[in-house]
């Protein structure tokens, strides 16, 4: 269609390009990078069945948040309150279940206390105007003490039911060249977010306005998106994502716990940033959020193999988000 | 200033310009857009540098490579668009950056500060206290707080860049008095503006620019606003235009009564499709207010707007958009481009309702689109995978243009189409203008420069201070007459009688 128009094309578009298909591999690098090490470093620990398996399914409800999450970072937005959201809707299930509610039912009251908890933030970034970041850090703190409230000064309110730890439990084994691997129910859950996600981003009109809406909010509203509503849309999902993560964290702990996941708001933006979104919006895909979990996931992994202390395992988590975002920031400036 | 000369890419924005400016007088700079007032006045206060020629102050050689460079010299600047700290008190901001300190060092000895700025403001009759928050202000105080600022410099040199474009007329009054009693105190004071009829009331001497040339400096004895806008325009009136002959049928759009606070007041006017119909206006005209009213961008006070018999008053841009409305703003980077997206998601961004089902955005649909509005408008990119902002500005203008035509839009409003673009790229759009109005659409065009308004328009709608001031016919319509409604209100003959 405009093969006439492509020698007009100078060297520098093309150097930009190749600057953006750099940055959108260099997650997947570094994970391959990572996992190469550790398999020649540490190959008869980290090469097994049990160390993926335990790695990956601690990873999948940082992936389930994360999804979420990277649809608000790419509207242009933040959800500092994913971590209190985990705690909270484990809360809300455990209450149901001891009010005598059945396990799945309470369950997806769990998930859908985190999309209300997502609405509510919503709801306060469109109408009230408030910075998201403000507005989610009211939510962080409003739910925490909410949980904490109903749950007599955060007591974990443990729960019996086999049903509830479903989450949590193995699908599934399959053999594959005579090796038992199992499928746990998080991981499936975690793979099927993903796909529906990157779907809804790639393919649908809410993925497009999400975009849109984060690389030029005033262009999106005077092109017909009606803005507000989509990121009301965009919190509520990411509300709900983080109340599914936090029932599956319930279901590892068999329990509601108010003071669960304190900080891991961080953990799941983290996620985000070093997949390749950027807090300024209109950039980011799920798939690399999988690519930064997985990345955070096997780095403390290989930090426990090979014997390197927690507290230096933080430092180097830390240095690579800012890494991460100051390779973005570089590759700002050259693209102009 | 003597023989200043600035290019910027193609453009000769000043070709050996002299300027001189006497002390203790008021020098209007008057010219169209673009005639290159600004650029002049950059130069003079280090914004910008001149390619070639010197500035003399008090007769001997003067650098001015930058802002501080300038205001070390005496020359201080107020710009249209004020350099305050809203947050800051009005001392504060006078004094930003050379706070009255104490003894200890980075203590400020406020007393001193206030009591400074008082003297200032009492010597401008600003009944402002120092310790005002300037964010509180009217625009007409932080005007006065800027020219404190500037006074507080002890500048010798004044520059005042369409200093009552946002002022009203009491307001402008006052001004004015400020100006006499700074100009007898000594200040000279260069005056920029569009508006002609204020030149008698203040001006000691006025020059006229067109197309980066001086023209002719005047004093007021031989001034008078015939002469002025006959200055201005010039004669090279012809340009190329590719105006295509169109079929003007049945009214599209009706606006009656049309009211947005005091920006647009009482405005009535109909479109008919394959017409275009230019806006002229100054700046703050509500030209820009009528494209957004008329998209749904604007709270409309009174005053009611039909398309093809249906009202469609205030809808919000989506509804807008649904009934057949696409504004191209004036603004392309900041509203009109998603930059760091493809080619292809902006087209189709306005027509994703269209061509999406319940299984999300049919992605042939939205590729063919694209391609055809490539294709149409020949936009030179690598794909239609390219980031909007790889483009040049021209192409980018033109993507703008494409959301609309891919939309299937019957009603353009176009704000400044062809602003920032070069030559060629400006001859394209207008051509893809013409054609789409040849095809039947309703197209509203804004534009600052009087030579696309005539070259293109059947009709022209005449804006001042938000009131229609003149709705005129192509046939026999000069700049001359446009000049003179849009900077005055009236016409020629009124303003002789």
């Amino acid at each position: 269609m405009t093969e006439s128009s492509t020698a007009s094309v100078n060297g520098g578009i093309s150097e930009q390009r190749l600057w953006r298909l750099l940055k959108a591999g260099l997650p997947y690098a570094g994970l391959a990078v990572l996992l190469a090490v550790l398999s020649i470093l540490r190959s008869e620990s980290f090469l097994t069945i049990d160390n993926f398996t335990i790695v990956i399914k601690r990873s999948s409800y940082v992936i389930i948040a994360a999804a979420g999450m990277t649809m608000v970072i790419v509207s242009g937005g933040i959800d500092l309150s994913v971590g209190s959201i985990f705690a909270f809707s484990g809360v809300t299930g455990a209450l149901a279940v001891t009010a005598g509610v059945p396990v799945p039912v309470a369950i997806l009251m769990g998930v859908g206390a985190g999309a209300a908890c997502g609405l509510v933030s919503g709801g306060m970034i469109t109408l009230l105007r408030i910075p998201p970041f403000i507005a989610t850090l009211g939510m962080l703190w409003a739910i925490r003490g909410l949980g904490e409230a109903v749950t007599h000064g955060g007591q974990a309110r443990y729960i019996e039911a086999p049903a509830w730890r479903w989450l949590y439990s193995d699908l599934t084994t399959i053999q594959v060249a005579g090796l038992e691997i199992p499928v746990p129910v998080p991981v499936v859950l975690m793979v099927v977010v993903v796909l529906t996600f990157t779907y809804i981003m790639r393919r649908t009109r809410l993925g497009r306005y999400t975009y849109a809406i984060g690389s030029n909010a005033e262009a999106a509203r005077l092109s017909g998106v009606r803005i507000r509503r989509v990121q009301a849309i965009l919190y509520m999902i990411c509300g709900g994502l983080a109340g599914l993560s936090g029932m599956i964290l319930a279901a590892k702990l068999s329990a509601g716990v108010a003071t669960e996941g304190i900080g891991e708001e961080l953990t799941v933006i983290a996620a985000v940033v070093i997949g390749g979104g950027s807090l300024s919006g209109g950039m980011g895909t799920v798939g690399g959020c999988v690519i930064g979990a997985l990345l955070m996931s096997f780095l403390a992994n290989g930090c426990n193999l090979v014997g390197i202390e927690q507290h230096w395992q933080k430092v180097i988590a830390g240095a690579i988000v800012v890494a991460a975002v100051a390779l973005d920031q570089w590759r700002h400036r050259r693209a102009g | 200033m003597q023989g200043i000369s600035k290019r910027f890419g193609g453009v000769q924005a000043l070709d050996g310009v002299d300027f001189d400016l006497r002390a203790g007088e008021v020098h209007i700079v008057v010219g169209e857009n673009g005639a290159g007032k600004s650029t002049l006045m950059k130069i003079l206060a280090g914004a910008q540098q001149a390619d070639s020629g010197q500035i003399l102050l008090d007769g001997l050689p003067a650098v001015i490579d930058s802002p501080s460079d300038a205001f070390e010299l005496g020359i201080a600047t107020v710009y249209q668009e004020f350099a305050l700290a809203g947050a800051l008190t009005v001392a504060e901001n006078i004094f930003l950056g050379r706070e009255p300190l104490r003894v200890r060092p980075g203590v400020i000895d406020y007393r001193a500060m206030n009591d400074e700025a008082a003297r200032l403001l009492d010597r401008l009759n600003c009944p402002v206290p120092p310790t005002a928050i300037v964010e509180t202000l009217g625009t007409a105080q932080m005007q006065l707080v800027e020219i404190a600022k500037a006074l507080a410099f002890r500048s010798r040199i004044l520059i005042l860049d369409e200093p009552t474009a946002a002022l009203s007329e009491g307001e402008i009054g006052h001004l004015f008095d400020v100006i006499r009693q700074l100009r007898d105190e000594g200040v000279s004071i260069v005056y920029i503006s569009h508006r002609l009829e204020e030149f008698e009331h203040i001006g000691d001497r006025i020059t006229v620019l067109r197309n980066g040339v001086k023209i002719e400096t005047l004093s007021m004895a031989e001034a008078s606003i015939d002469r002025l806008v006959r200055s201005m325009a010039g004669r090279e009136v012809k340009e190329l235009f590719p105006k295509q002959p169109a079929q003007i049928g049945e009214p599209v759009l009706r606006v009656e009564g049309l009211t947005v606070g005091e920006r647009l007041v009482d405005l009535s006017f109909e479109l008919r499709a394959g017409e275009i119909l230019g806006v002229a206006g100054l700046v703050g005209s509500g030209r820009t207010t009528l494209c957004r009213a008329l998209f749904g961008l604007e709270r409309i006070d009174r005053g009611r707007i039909w398309l093809r018999g249906g009202e469609v008053t205030g809808l919000p841009p989506t509804r807008s958009i649904e009934a057949g409305v696409g504004l191209v703003p004036e603004d392309r980077k900041g509203q009109g481009l998603a930059l760091n997206l493809t080619l292809r998601h902006n087209v189709a961004l306005p027509s994703l309702p269209r061509i999406s089902s319940l299984m999300g955005v049919r992605a042939a649909a939205e590729r063919q689109l694209a391609a055809e509005q490539v294709e149409r408008l020949s936009i030179v990119a690598s794909s239609i995978e390219q980031l909007a902002g790889e483009l040049s500005g021209g192409n980018q203008q033109k993507l703008v243009l494409a959301k609309w035509f891919a939309a299937n839009s019957e009603v353009m409003i176009l704000d400044e189409p062809a602003r920032g673009v070069d030559v060629g790229a400006k001859a394209e759009i207008f051509r893809i203008i013409s054609e789409s109005a040849a095809e039947g659409r309703a197209v509203l065009m804004v534009s600052s420069y009087l030579p696309e308004i005539l070259g293109m328009a059947d009709r022209v709608l005449v804006l001042y201070r938000g009131r229609l001031a003149g709705e005129l016919p192509i046939e026999g319509l000069t700049q001359e007459r446009i000049i003179h409604l849009a900077s005055v209100g009236g016409d020629l003959e009124e303003s002789a009688a």
